[in-house]
This record gives structure tokens, sequence and C-alpha cells, in this order.
């Protein structure tokens, strides 16, 4: 298909054009629009999942271009968007969530349907959009556009304290991402001032630019800090348990299986590649924060009460893991730490479902509410278990080849003793997990309230069967994922290292030389554009 | 200075004066046709202005790239005059749409209130076209005049007279120090004429340490910042915007502030470009106070107006970042941020317009609760205008912000660029509350609702496809903003 990209990323916001003038008091007919509308969109993007050329080329394919806005002479911003091996899988988690996504408001959303479907879809657009920019403009732009469908998600169909999660949820994000814009500006303005970059705000050319070290370091910084927030990394990780608490089924499982990759997707595309050097100095500081991140979170989790709660804290010791993995900068390490992104998508997504499951049918999150589930409701007992396994990362299911591998590289690269400290995180998952499931699933089923509960309808079934596949896919035979995303990787890394040891050397006779030698090397895959 | 009549006499254009030319004629039609008209009619009145504005408009558009001169190098009808002059002529005709029904529910359908805006908005085209200090200076008296009257318009209401009053006194203060200012450079440089000015400094190196240049442009400066309101000389802003009649004070926050800063940039670099390191320095400083000052104290507010009014100082410091950047990106990125503050700040209002009732008690966080439900359009619109000016893509807000940070970081002012990003990540909070009220409370009272009236909904509309058209495809703005420097 021509232009696949932009159809896709458009898709969502074509729909929203035909929703808006449907009749908001037929909310079964906006309901299954908007499921259509997901659907196909996932339709559009399967190709990319089924291309080969991922197998072997590292570079940009699918790409579009055109001339968007000049400011002067000086500023060129453009739409320019493709996929490499990083963002495909990312790209298809998007559009393989959202479907399942609108399927779970069936029961669970009655109040103002259009609204909330309305913001479904200007977040479709706004996350495979941010997924796709090769441009870091347009990227920051769809970067932006995420909060506002989201903050309204939370605001109107969240819980009791929506408002207060939803205010800070938005205050958060925008406070880390509008230091980045100054950043992305200096970073531009150096490109051109070097003459370097001559495509806009081309990310492809923006690698090439060999930032001073000093310089790099506060750049580094603004971008680590605004991607940081958004993974979240301990300390800044605060507003997630409030807006995974607060935010509706659809929401959280939105946010916990895409959004909070848009900041580890930062550092693997932006943050990492384009300063290198900073990343070396500051590698140690935030493999300790990934892994304070590890154990905290676990810990914390363990103390819930909630079952959404603790779920909203497991993902900050498993984002902890996605963090360590990408920070080894080994093709393990990455390689396990993009697989984690995708499983943490799909394993957390699916308990989100599940606490939204117990919740539908009985308003309560508490864990001393229920108690011996397991007899009243079989097919959800087991579903429940498999996710269950598939987050502590159990072997043969998903969860154990990401952290197995984010540790293994860890492990070989210098954060040898973070990895050892974070293990002990995944001891930590399993008695927050397997406990949780023990007191809300097992033993005698006293409260009354619990007695005639239902077990899985259809649809339920439905929209938990394809993350089924993958908990299993991913557990058996991850080459298909990895196979697609190793070259990517491999030139990340080996264009990060190259850089790291390059900007060292000239660095001790004090000057840098612009047009850096070492970055078209024969050796060097050809970067891809166009 | 005994000659300047004869010699402007000398060199009459009128096609230089042409736009303000034709806004005058039909402003003083305008106040005949008042003087005929039964008293409590004010609709044909407001539907001439609107003629009036797009007639004006068409004349000004016809001088793009068409410049004219004259009056003794006092007037220059350049492109950057005419993108001013289109800044004035959309802040004018939203604020016109919005009026009618709201003095009719105010209880004053006076039609001279048409007649001020004309009148003030020729003032401000001459500001924007004046490239002598006296041109400026007379554009400025037209233009405050007709504020004073208008931000007091509401005789029988104590608010309204308090606004006005303040304004008055206040202004009168101010345009003292300009005066001062003017006469100090006048003395300096034996001349009023901006360019020759330039020529002096520039040939003379001493005089920029001149202490009577220095407090030259300094009082200057004061009289200029007072009328942008920016801190500290900002303390007539609040009550005056919450007292005047909410449409005045649509059109005082877009078209006369970027007047002054039409004026104020003129000044600046094509009279006193030689002192640009004194210049910089001092508005780097007010630059920096006004962002915080607006953004911090609008936090306090739980009056929509007022709160706008914060908002609109600490959108006066924005664009002084531009101006402390000094270069093409900076300045055309003021042009730029200045029509998109038209459209978003005027859309913001005309919406308050529609959601005030007599007496405008309901301007509140409160009066506010559950407004989503009740009006889903109406509340759509706000939220983009309220979403373009915290600066978030794709809004023209965003785009403005972009431009004029953009040239600070390309001057070199990547800590003033850095300042003004976090003041903009202060402002989410309290544009956000007003979202909350909006969307996230259920209403606490019933409230009585006007009917939407048409031409308030257009103003609307205009603003709504203003903002997202510069937000999204800025590029053709921005062309013109660029060719608009002088």
């Amino acid at each position: 298909m021509q232009n696949l990209l932009s159809w896709m990323t458009f898709f969502p916001l074509v729909g929203l054009a035909i929703l808006l003038f449907m009749p908001g008091a037929k909310e079964n007919a906006l309901k299954v629009w908007t499921l259509v509308v997901t659907i196909i969109t996932f339709m559009i993007s399967l190709p990319l999942a089924f291309d080969d050329v991922f197998k072997t080329s590292a570079a940009m394919h699918y790409t579009e271009f055109s001339k968007w806005i000049s400011i002067g002479d000086f500023f060129q911003m453009n739409y320019n968007v493709g996929v490499d091996g990083i963002s495909l899988w990312l790209v298809m988690l998007t559009t393989f969530i959202m479907p399942i996504a609108v399927l779970s408001t069936w029961q669970a959303v009655d109040k103002n349907v259009k609204g909330f479907m309305a913001m479904l879809l200007l977040l479709e657009t706004a996350m495979l959009g941010a997924f796709v920019s090769i441009d870091l403009f347009l990227f920051y732009i769809f970067w932006e556009l995420m909060l506002i469908p989201m903050y309204f998600l939370i605001g109107i169909w969240g819980g009791k304290n929506r408002i207060y999660a939803a205010v800070k949820f938005f205050l958060y994000t925008a406070v880390g991402s509008l230091l980045m814009l100054v950043a992305i500006i200096y970073v531009y303005y150096y490109g051109v001032k070097t003459g370097i970059a001559t495509d806009g705000f081309s990310i492809v050319e923006f690698y090439k630019l060999g930032i001073p070290g000093n310089l790099q370091t506060w750049l580094f910084l603004a971008f680590a800090f605004s991607f940081a927030i958004k993974v979240p990394m301990f300390p800044l990780h605060t507003w997630l348990p409030d807006a995974h608490t607060e935010a509706p089924t659809a929401g959280s499982v939105i946010l916990a299986a895409v959004l909070l990759k848009m900041g580890t997707y930062g550092y693997v595309r932006f943050a990492i590649p384009l300063f290198p050097e900073a990343m070396q100095t500051f590698t140690p500081l935030l493999a300790t924060l990934a892994v304070i991140g590890i154990i905290y979170g676990a810990l914390v989790a363990m103390m819930q009460d909630d079952v959404k709660k603790l779920v909203a804290y497991s993902s900050v010791s498993h984002l902890g893991f996605v963090m360590l993995g990408v920070f080894a900068m080994n093709l393990q390490g990455m390689a396990g730490g993009m697989l984690q992104m995708i499983n943490h998508g799909i394993s957390t997504g699916a308990l989100f479902l599940i606490v939204g499951f117990l919740y539908e049918r009985r308003h309560t999150r508490e864990i001393n509410e229920f108690g011996g589930l397991a007899k009243k409701m079989p097919i959800f007992a087991t579903i429940f278990m498999i996710m269950t396994f598939s987050s502590i990362g159990l072997p043969g299911t998903n969860g154990f080849v990401g952290e197995f591998l984010a540790i293994l590289g860890a492990f070989e690269s210098e954060l040898r003793w973070y990895a050892v400290v974070a293990t002990t995180g995944v001891i930590f998952a399993a008695v927050y997990m397997l406990w949780m499931y023990q007191r809300v699933m097992f033993g005698e089923c006293n409260n009354p309230k619990n007695a005639d509960l239902k077990d899985l309808s259809a649809r339920e079934i439905t929209l938990m069967v394809p993350l089924l596949v993958f908990v299993f896919w991913i557990g058996v035979y991850p080459n298909t994922f990895f196979d697609k995303m190793n070259p990517a990787l491999e030139n990340l890394i080996k264009q990060v290292k190259s850089q790291q040891v390059a900007i060292v050397m000239p660095a001790s006779t004090g000057e840098y030389t612009l047009g850096n030698p070492r970055l078209t090397h024969p050796g060097m895959p050809p970067q891809g554009h166009q | 200075m005994e000659n300047l009549v004869q010699i402007a006499m000398q060199n009459v254009n009128f096609d230089a004066i042409l736009p303000s030319l034709v806004l005058c004629s039909f402003g003083m039609v305008l106040l005949l046709m008042n003087a005929f008209m039964p008293r409590g009619k004010s609709t044909p009145a407001a539907w001439f202005s609107l003629v009036a504005i797009v007639v004006t408009g068409f004349v000004s558009l016809a001088a793009w790239n068409k410049p004219e001169f004259g009056f003794a190098g006092g007037v220059a009808l350049d492109n950057y005059a005419t993108f001013f002059n289109i800044i004035f002529l959309v802040a004018a005709g939203l604020t016109i749409l919005m009026s009618d029904d709201y003095l009719k529910r105010e209880g004053y359908p006076v039609g001279e209130f048409y007649t001020l805006i004309l009148f003030a908005t020729a003032g401000s085209m001459w500001m924007a076209s004046g490239t002598n200090l006296m041109m400026i200076f007379l554009g400025l008296e037209v233009l405050s005049v007709a504020l004073y009257v208008l931000a007091g318009f509401f005789r029988g209401q104590t608010k309204s007279n308090e606004a006005g009053l303040k304004y008055f006194l206040l202004g009168c203060f101010s345009t003292g120090f300009l005066l001062y200012g003017i006469a100090l450079l006048y003395g300096v440089t034996g001349t009023i004429d901006l360019a020759r000015m330039g020529e002096f400094i520039s040939a003379n190196p001493g005089a920029i340490t001149n202490p009577m240049a220095v407090a030259g442009l300094m009082l200057l400066s004061t009289g200029f910042l007072f009328k942008i309101a920016a801190a500290p000389f900002h303390m007539w802003t609040p009550d005056t915007y919450q007292g005047a009649p909410t449409p005045i004070t649509a059109f005082m926050s877009a078209g006369p502030k970027a007047a002054a800063f039409a004026g104020f940039i003129r000044i600046l670099i094509l009279g006193l470009g030689g002192m640009k390191a004194e210049w910089t320095s001092l508005l780097w400083i007010i630059a920096v106070l006004t962002m915080v000052v607006g953004n911090v104290i609008a936090i306090y507010q739980t009056d929509i107006k007022r709160t706008l009014a914060y908002s609109s100082i600490a959108h006066a410091g924005y664009a002084l970042v531009g101006i402390v950047a000094a270069n093409e990106i900076g300045v055309s990125g003021i042009l730029f941020y200045m029509l998109a503050y038209t459209f978003m700040n005027l859309g913001a209002f005309a919406v308050l317009v529609l959601v005030g009732k007599k007496g405008e008690e309901n301007l509140t966080l409160d009066g506010f609760a559950g407004f989503g439900y009740k009006r889903p359009w109406l509340a759509i619109a706000m939220v983009i205008f309220l979403f373009s000016l915290m600066g978030i893509p794709p809004t023209a807000g965003f785009a403005g912000k972009f431009y004029i940070f953009a040239g600070a970081v390309k001057a070199g002012y990547i800590w003033l660029a850095v300042i003004g990003v976090l003041n903009s990540a202060v402002s989410l909070y309290y544009y956000l509350r007003i979202m909350v009220a909006m969307y996230f409370k259920a209403p606490t009272e019933e409230f009585e609702w006007i009917k939407m009236s048409a031409p308030v909904v257009a103003s609307i509309v205009i603003a709504v496809v203003g903002v997202l058209y510069m937000g999204i495809l800025p590029g053709g703005v921005i062309a013109m903003a660029k060719n608009a420097l002088f």
C-alpha cells in the first residue's frame, strides 16, 4: 500500500471525524464503529509484521517525506515517517492492543460514550505518530498530543480521585517534555550551525552530529528527564500509581501497554544514540535508578491492598528491567529490553483487563473483599493464572525470555552487579503476584457477595485469547520477534559504541572534529533514509 | 522641531496612511450616524463598523509588498505595518462580532462603542506605521484615549468605572514617562526620526554611554512596557481587565498590546539599534519578571476573567523574549505570536461572553462546572483555545511559542528559553483548572443560558479556524511574518 504509515496513523482520525457526527445516544453503534476503526487500523499495519525486509536491513523503511513548515531559512520541519526494527513491534503492539481496549469498554463505560471513543481514537493516532516519526519535531508534536486524550480519559471517566490523578499526570509529563523542547531546538541549532544536519529535524541526520561532551550532558539530561518521567523511573514514578488506579480499564490498559513504552522507546531512539558520550557518563546513575525502581516497585506492590495499585507498582518494577537491559548496551540486553516492552504491554495490559473484570462484577478492587473465586470462575482463574505467570516471568511464557535476556545482557556488561541485585526483583515479583493470586482466587469463598459471581463472558474471553496466544508465542518462539529487531539494534549499538569511543579520542587532544570519520567508515551499514 | 509641520506638509502621501484614513472616515460617518439613530439601537452601528473593518482589511492587504512612505519619513506603510494592521483588524472585527448581544444584555446598547473601537484601531495603525517618535506617540494617544473610555464604558457599574479610572490615571503617568523619554532622546540625537536617530547613534558611539540617552531609553521603555502590561508595570491590568466590558478586555489584550509591541520594536531596532546591548539586558530581566509574575499570580485567581488577565501578562513576557533575541526569527516570531494570540485569546473571551450572564456573576471556576456537558461544541472550542494558550501542539500557541523560543536559542539566550518553557509549565496548571471545572466537575447550580447568538458563534468559529490553521499549517503565516520585517 502506498503511504502505509500515514494511512495507519491517520485512519483513527478519519474514524474520529465520522464518529463525531454519529448520534450520541446510540452507544452500541459508537462502540462498534470504534472497534471497526481500530481493527481496520490493525489490518493496515499488518503487512509491516510480515515484511521480511526488517530481518536483513537496519534502515528505515516505508519512509514518507514531505516538507511541512519552514521558519525563515533556518528552521525546516518535515513530515518524515518510517519504521525500522526498533519501532516495528511497538507499532504492532499499539494497533494490536487498541481493539482489545475498545472491546473492554463494552460494559465498563456508559457515561458519555462518544467522548470516550473519540479520545481513544485520538490517542491511537498520537501514539502511532510518535512511534513512526523520524523527525524529532514531528515526534514532539505527537508526544504532546498524547497527553490531551489521556488527560480527559482519566479526568472524566476515572475513579474517585480522578481530578488529582489527571492533573498530576498532565503536569508531570508536560514539564518534562517542555525541557526536552528546548533541547530539541538546541540540537537542531547545533546541527545547522555546524552544517551537518541539512534535512530538518531528521534524527538520522542528528545521529551524525557528534555533539561535544559538555553540551551532550545538558541536552541528554533534558531528554532523559522527560523520558524518565514517562517510563517512569524512580523517583519520578509517583504519577503512575495514581493515574493507573484512577483511570478507566481501557485507559489503564493503553497507559501500561503503550504510553509507558514511549519513555523507554525515547531512550533507545533518541536519548542514547543522540548523546552517546553523556549516556556513558550517566549509565551508572540511571542503572542505579532502574535497579531501585525494580526493588522499590516490587516491595511497594507487595504491600498493596488494591489489586489495581499492585499491578501499577509492578509496572514500575518491570520497566526497571527494561531500562537495565537497554543501558547494558549489548545485543542481549537491548533485545531483552525491547522484547520486555512488548511483554509488559501484553501481560500488564491483560492484568489490568482482569482487574477490570473483577471491578465490573464487584465494584471493588480490595484484595480482602475476594477469596475463593477459583471455584466460581474457573475460566477466569485459568487465564488469570497464566497472566500471573507471564508477569512473574515463568519459563515458557513471554516474561521469562525478556527478563532473562535483559538481566543476562546487564550481567555481561559493566552493569554486572546491578544485574545481580536486580535479580532479586524477580523473586519479589513471584512473591507479590502469587500472594495476590492466592488471596483473591484460593481459599474459602466466605464473602457472600462473591457467591454468585459469573465466569467470563464470550466477549471477555474473546479479548483475552489474542493476548494468551502471544504470551506463549513469545515464550516459546521469540525469534519471530528478535529476527526483525536485531539488525536495527545491532546497528544502533555499533553506532553508539563507535561514537562513545570516537569522542573520547579527540577529547584528549582538546578538539572535536566535526566530520567524524568513524561514522562513515566502510564497516558501518548504510544509514537508512529514503 | 519647529520645521516639523512644514516638512511634513511637503511630503504628503495619502497612500501611506490609506488604511487608517479609510477607517477614520468610516468612524466619522458612524459618529454622525449615531447622532441620528434612536437610542438603544446599536445593531446597525455594529454591522456598519464590521463593514468598515472588512473594507479596511482589503485596503490594507492591497498594500502588501507595495510599501508606501510619506510625511517626511514619518510614516511607512511597509509589510511590517501591514502585518500589524491585519492583526488589529482581526482583533477589532472579532471584538465587534462578540459585542452586540453583550451590550444589549448588559443594558448599554450604544453605537459610540463601535466608533471608539474604530478609532482605537486607527490609532494602533499609526503606531505600527509610524517611523518617527511623534507619529508613534500620536497613535498611542489616539488609541489610549479611546481605550480609557471603552474600559469605563458601563458607567453605571462601579467595576467598570474603576477599570476606566485606573487605566486612565496610570496611563497618563506612563504617557508622561514616554514623552519625557522621547524628549531626552531628541536631546541626545537631535532628531525624532527613527532612521536618522539610528544613523546618529552608529556614527557617534559615544552617545550610547550618554546618561541622557540611557535615561531616555529607560523612560521610553517604561511607557511602552506599561502599555504591554509587563511586570512591574502591570498593576493596572488585572483590575482593568476584570472591570472592563468583556469584549473590550479581549480587545485590549490583543489589538492595542500588539500596537504597543509594533511601536516598541520599531523604535528599539530602527532607532536604538546601536544601544542593543543596553536594552536587551534590560528587557531580559523584564521578560523573566513578566512571565513569572503573570503565571504565578494567575494560579491564585478564581475568577476566569482575572485569570486570563494575568495570563495575558505572562504572554506579553513570552513575546518580550522575542525582542530580547532581536534576530530575524525572534522578531518575526513576535509578529506570528501576536496574530496567534489574537485568535486564541479573543476566542476564549468570546466563550466568556456567551457563558457570562448579566453582571458576569458566573465567570468563576464554579460557574464553569459541568460546562462541557451543557454546551459540548462551545466547550470543545474553549478547550482548543486553552490548549493553544498553554502552547500544546498542534495549535497556534505552540507554533508561536516554538518560533519565539527558537529565536532566543538561536541568539544564544538558552536560559531565557528554559525559563520561558518552565513558565509555560506553570501556566498549564491554571489553564487545566478551567478544563477540570468544565469537564470533571458536576454543575453546582442550574444557570440560565443565554442563547447562542450567531455573531458571537461566528467569532468563535473564526478564532478556532485561525488557531488550528496557524497550528497545523503555519507555513503561510510564517512566510508572511518573515517578509514583514523592516
